[in-house]
């Protein structure tokens, strides 16, 4: 206690430091021995779902974009993952290409819809980000004829794991003395990608291109002013975030070992987008939180509500699925009446997106005109 | 004394040419929102160093102009040539990129970001770094990063925000959102700084300290065009004035001389009575 | 048969349907700025109780028009106090928050609204009685049948109504006055909250007769029916130019057409290559098109930014 009392702050920092780092390290192991392997699982897709938030996150939070259709990116990457890599077209093509590979695309696709786009804001843009991931979905969904791409419905499976050299993670390993199954291996290299999409995130935050974006967030029309050419800046923002889904969805693709459209519908897209906001737009530290609580949340709710129910009243009045996804709603709602700006917003910007731009955008109201 | 950044006393050499060179020359410029002729035929010239005043009635035109030379809005008829070179339309950014930098009648600062980064925003025109730069940090992002930084303070400094750095800029005191918008419109390094009504609001100490900063920035080689409502200001600060009304110029000259022009009195005072 | 006019008849009675629920988010939007996602549920929560009602009273041997009316009434009114307490209980605490956060609240209600209507109702589809006439008739080689006809009859009905009700009565000049600027029109002594609520409660009274109409169209009742057609009809509304009441019935009308049509025709157009489950495609792509070149919609009034 007298050692802790001692320290500088500096050291105190690092023991900080250290106690996280362990503590991510030993987590699969952890989570495997207190809740079980399937827990393990969602921690995994928390993690990539940390990722797609963070991406979002630089459209949204960054440059202010309202992105609905954000899922899209995830999707193409996704599925450029599952088609250069699965018996679909004979392809298998070494992960290190497929990954990069469905990340590029994704981030032409987000240059594709900003492009036309650039104009529009606020509820315009929303709507038609909208509409852009629902068209991605749709040809998804019905490319298996009478050109069969993308095997319509029932998706691609069969998908080669990620492998990387001649390391599997589909299989178990044992290293150091110690036994990795799949899912712990498939944590660590999220835990990785995480970590490095949050040092992206951190870095260009605080940059002159950061900088722009928060401008044009804040007021475009000053930002033009004071001669930041909005249209590239707010593309390289629609294509950085783009791209960053891109690599979660081929990562997505890599772990499931299958992929369809289902996986990539309004309902995902939304549910990133509450990552952001709830968490707390701009930043890193609230998106990331809120991509844990959103995937925990309904798991925990999904796992808990059937046996509350049962011990309660000794029978199950409610199918539990809608008692899950009621409560998560419930939850939303009281979250962001008791946090409007997030649960953890950035210390500055509370104020995101704020009502006074609107009004110019607002259009004709009651068409007075008789 | 000197709070000079290099690139203004660069601008300063530019002044010691002779002052008849003209920065901005404006000719024939018409604009239409719909039936209503907001500017009707408008030419003027503001020359290098000088401080030039646009008067008028209210929805005489100013803004309108303002935003012309500025890029926002698209001239129907007319062009502007600034620094020699010709305009018809233009984007804002590159007309920022060319020099001219402005303020905005009813306060655009980015007001969720810090006064300082308000500057930086503005020195955004005048550096380099990319996507890369901000990822690797390299030694030259770095050197842009602290240059960056340091002029953006020394610009707080030299408006007169003496508050910490780090203060949101809509936390700030209305005299000094209007002082930050300049400072940023300054981080641009401008040919001709540009202002809708700086001191719209202002007490009359502040606007006095007002006016000593924009004589400042004259002095310091920076043309300044001035949208302005008090007179005085107007008539103690400018070298030339152009009065427009109902989107027609209908004076130019030295201040003394407009001020007893009768159609200026004309315009001021209304002319329903006759 | 004529496959043109029939396209255009499915699109019209489609058509009409969007506009009235297009109607609902542009009155809020123009309004208070802000998109109402919950009022596609809205509109299912309607249709679901005016099955349920109807469902308890067919066999009362009341004349089956009278049934369906008093459903129509009991929907009505219960999507009015649902949309009264949406307003209150979801927007109104956070009117001056950041403007995503009203977003997210509307998001959790319409997963509360859409979860509970499945604890309710279950998750199978219903059939709805068909209580209105439904015999087809022959029109220049195409067919439409009598609760097509009702549909558009009134939902033209409805529309006019409203636009009389905005532009004629101190009620909707009331709220012309809040949606302009909702501080000056209190100080003219209208009660802003009052108005917005009561906006609220109209659009959804309107969700209510379309999910009437939606479920007498097609004879099916189900817990997910609202979130694509509330998809479907923001579209239409911003395709006309949100806030706009006339928008919302022209883009309404319009996507109601392109999507007949498309779904109709596009499978020539394109050599066979794509069918019609490329209908939605075809919607939305028609959105961004207009958006690219009218980026406030149709009608919307195109805002210069004012420096």
């Amino acid at each position: 206690m007298n050692m802790l009392a001692q320290m500088s702050r500096k050291h105190r920092a690092w023991l900080a430091f250290a106690a996280l780092a362990m503590l991510l390290l030993s987590l699969p192991f952890i989570t495997d021995a207190l809740l079980g392997r399937g827990w393990v699982r969602i921690l995994d897709f928390a993690l990539l779902y940390i990722v797609l938030a963070l991406g979002l996150n630089i459209v949204v939070g960054y440059a202010g974009l309202l992105d609905l259709g954000y899922i899209a990116f995830f999707a193409v990457g996704a599925y450029c993952y599952a088609l250069l890599g699965s018996p679909q077209f004979g392809l298998h093509l070494p992960f290190w290409i497929v990954l990069p590979a469905g990340a590029l695309l994704a981030g032409f696709f987000g240059v594709l819809l900003g492009a036309p786009t650039l104009k529009l804001r606020g509820d315009y843009l929303a709507i038609v980000t909208l509409g852009f991931g629902e068209i991605i979905r749709i040809f998804l969904n019905n490319l298996n004829a009478p050109l069969n791409i993308t095997n319509g419905p029932q998706g691609i499976s069969m998908i080669d794991p990620i492998r990387i050299g001649e390391f599997s993670l589909a299989s178990t390993h044992e290293l150091f003395g110690l036994t990795f199954p799949s899912v712990h291996l498939h944590y660590y290299l999220f835990l990785c990608i995480t970590l490095l999409v949050i040092f992206v995130s951190l870095r260009l935050e605080d940059s002159r291109i950061g900088r722009a974006w928060m401008a044009i967030r804040e007021d475009e029309v000053a930002a033009a002013a004071m001669g930041i050419n909005t249209r590239n800046i707010k593309l390289l923002a629609f294509a950085m975030g783009a791209t960053f889904g891109g690599a979660a969805g081929g990562l997505f693709a890599g772990f499931q070992g299958f992929v369809s459209p289902e996986s990539f519908g309004l309902t995902e897209s939304i549910m990133v987008l509450c990552m952001v906001v709830l968490g707390g737009m701009g930043n890193i530290g609230g998106v990331v939180f809120g991509g844990v609580l959103l995937v925990l949340l309904p798991e925990a709710l999904r796992h808990g509500a059937g046996p509350v129910q049962q011990a309660l009243f000794g029978k199950m009045f409610i199918d539990p699925e809608s008692l899950r996804m009621l409560l998560f709603g419930l939850a939303l709602i009281a979250v962001m009446l008791w946090r409007p700006a997030g649960l953890w917003p950035s210390r500055q910007r509370r104020r995101e997106l704020s009502a006074d731009d609107d009004a110019a955008q607002r259009g004709t109201v009651y068409d007075a005109a008789k | 004394m000197n709070f000079l950044p290099m690139t203004m006393r660069r601008n300063g050499v530019q002044c010691m040419t002779p002052p008849s060179e003209t920065l901005l020359e404006v000719s024939g410029i018409g604009k239409h929102f719909g039936g209503l002729a907001a500017l009707n035929d408008v030419s003027l010239h503001i020359l290098r160093g000088e401080i030039y005043g646009l008067i008028g009635p209210n929805g005489a035109g100013k803004t309108t102009l303002f935003n012309i030379v500025t890029g926002l809005y698209q001239l129907d008829s007319g062009n502007f040539t600034f620094d020699g070179t010709g305009y018809v339309s233009c984007k804002p950014h590159l007309l920022a990129q060319a020099g001219i930098a402005r303020t905005f009648q009813n306060i655009r600062l980015f007001a969720n970001m810090s006064a300082l980064e308000n500057v930086m925003v503005g020195r955004h025109v005048r550096t380099r770094c990319g996507i890369w730069g901000a990822l690797a940090r390299h030694a030259a992002a770095r050197a842009e990063e602290r240059a960056i930084i340091g002029r953006a303070r020394e610009l707080l400094r030299y408006v007169g925000v003496n508050r910490p750095p780090q203060t949101l800029a809509k936390n700030l005191s209305y005299g000094e959102q209007r002082r930050l918008e300049i400072a940023r419109a300054l981080a641009t390094d401008p040919k001709l700084l540009a202002l809708d009504e700086p001191a719209a609001g202002m007490n009359a100490t502040e606007t006095e300290s007002l006016k000593t900063l924009l004589q400042t920035i004259r002095a310091d080689g920076i043309t300044v065009l001035l949208i302005e409502h008090d007179v005085k200001l107007i008539m103690g600060l400018c070298d030339r004035v152009t009065v427009l009304d109902y989107g027609k110029k209908i004076a130019e000259g030295v201040p003394h001389e407009v001020r007893n022009n009768p159609a200026v009195i004309e315009a001021y005072l209304g002319g329903g009575s006759a | 048969m004529d496959i043109f006019l029939q396209q255009i008849i499915n699109g019209l009675v489609q058509g009409s349907i969007y506009a009235l629920v297009a109607l609902g988010y542009t009155m809020v939007y123009g309004i208070l700025g802000l998109i109402n996602f919950a009022h596609g549920e809205v509109v299912m929560i309607g249709a679901m109780v005016a099955l349920s009602v109807s469902l308890l009273l067919i066999g009362s041997g009341l004349p089956p028009l009278l049934v369906l009316l008093i459903a129509l009434m009991v929907a009505a009114a219960v999507c009015m106090v649902l949309g009264y307490g949406i307003e209150r209980l979801a927007y109104r605490p956070l009117r001056n928050a950041p403007r995503l956060a009203p977003l997210i609240t509307a998001i959790g209600v319409s997963i509360v609204l859409q979860n509970l209507a499945m604890i309710i109702w279950g998750r199978e589809y219903h059939a709805f009685p068909a209580l209105l006439p439904n015999s087809s008739h022959l029109l220049a080689g195409a067919i439409i049948n009598e609760v097509q006809i009702i549909i558009v009859l009134v939902a033209t009905a409805m529309m006019a109504g409203l636009m009389l009700l905005v532009h004629r009565t101190r009620l909707g000049r009331a709220m012309r006055a809040v949606a302009e600027n909702p501080s000056a029109a209190a100080l003219m002594g209208v009660n802003p909250n009052a108005v917005i609520s009561i906006t609220f409660m109209m659009g959804a009274a309107l969700a209510a007769v379309a999910g009437i109409m939606v479920s007498a169209n097609y004879g099916i009742v189900h817990y997910y029916m609202g979130s694509i057609l509330g998809l479907k009809a923001f579209t239409a509304a911003v395709l006309g130019g949100i806030g706009n009441l006339r928008g919302a019935m022209l883009g309404g009308l319009l996507l109601g057409l392109i999507e007949s049509l498309g779904a109709g025709y596009i499978g020539d157009l394109t050599g066979g290559f794509f069918g019609s489950h490329y209908q939605d495609v075809f919607a939305f792509l028609v959105l961004i098109v207009v958006l690219v070149f009218r980026p406030a919609g149709l009608l919307g009034e195109r805002v210069a930014d004012r420096a």
